[in-house]
């Protein structure tokens, strides 16, 4: 079973990691609608989806994280993905299934995946 | 929503909305006395009694975005369903309580579903507030505090990195799965 003490190895691990990224201001940014809309639409598989690929990608510079209602309910769940010198990405009505690509494509590849997008479903 | 997790999702963020530093959550369950409980007790701005009053229903939102706030008619709905309530104490300045009781064993008793997910994803994407989880089956307990992990992290490693996230889910599905089995074989 796991013991909270495994977080120590997890820390050294990580710390070269994060001071690199804060030296370079660069990280790329998740936002995952997690208000009552988004929740009952699906979200928080979406957001451990996230969490699981982003990791097992070995993406240092990836923060997954949430916001409150964006006020476009009939799209949830929807991720936001701000990258830096790229325009922000809305990803519609989606699904862990779509997370993997999303994140190897536009996360590591720094191409939006365009048919998920709220351009697409309009 | 389909499932409890969902909810206390949806409910603790109010806390953090309401700029709590600390948010309780307990889930306990008494299989002799037939009761499930929740609490999410936070040290947020709280209430006026007057929406305090009207906060259960689906009209109030202290939100000026819109005007419905549904989660905590949602949760006195599926607390109610099984026979059980919800009850809320606030005071400005001092925090807020919701209770909600279920009847265990109700047909109505939607499954508490995935409770580590829930209470990973809200000390993941609040890195600056702290959150304590206790789950109690049969007076046997688990805590998980996020206190105690950042102390283990030291500043500068956050709750929010993923794979600190991922490990605290693991962590807090491997350490309730006995208690919740235990439960399961109970009923």
């Amino acid at each position: 079973m796991k013991s909270l003490q495994e977080l120590a190895a997890i820390r050294d691990k990580m710390r070269q990691t994060v001071s690199t990224r804060e030296a370079a201001h660069d990280a790329v940014r998740v936002v995952v609608g997690m208000a009552t809309c988004g929740i009952a639409a699906g979200a928080r598989p979406v957001l451990n989806a996230f969490t699981e690929e982003v990791a097992a990608a070995g993406l240092t510079d990836v923060l997954v994280t949430q916001t409150g209602c964006i006020g476009i309910c009939q799209y949830e769940p929807v991720v936001e993905v701000y990258m830096p010198g790229q325009a922000k990405t809305t990803y519609v009505k989606m699904t862990p299934d779509k997370v993997k690509r999303v994140v190897q494509q536009h996360l590591k590849g720094g191409n939006p995946v365009a048919e998920y997008t709220i351009g697409a479903a309009r | 929503m389909q499932e409890l997790s969902m909810n206390v999702l949806d409910i603790a963020q109010n806390s953090v909305a309401a700029g709590a530093p600390l948010t309780r959550i307990t889930l306990e369950i008494d299989h002799a006395a037939g009761w499930q409980t929740l609490t999410v007790a936070d040290n947020g701005k709280g209430m006026s009694p007057e929406l305090a009053a009207r906060v259960t229903d689906p009209f109030c939102t202290s939100r000026k975005s819109r005007k419905v706030g549904l989660g905590l008619p949602f949760l006195k709905m599926a607390a109610e369903m099984t026979g059980g309530e919800m009850t809320l104490e606030s005071q400005e300045g001092v925090g807020t309580t919701v209770t909600a009781r279920f009847r265990l064993g109700h047909i109505d008793l939607m499954p508490l579903g995935d409770m580590a997910a829930t209470i990973a994803g809200l000390m993941q994407c609040n890195p600056d507030k702290d959150f304590v989880y206790t789950l109690r089956v049969d007076g046997e307990a688990f805590t998980a505090d996020s206190r105690e992990m950042k102390q283990i992290l030291g500043g500068e490693v956050s709750l929010a990195e993923p794979s600190v996230a991922l490990f605290i889910r693991q962590f807090i599905e491997e350490n309730s799965a006995p208690l919740l089995d235990k439960g399961e074989e109970a009923l």
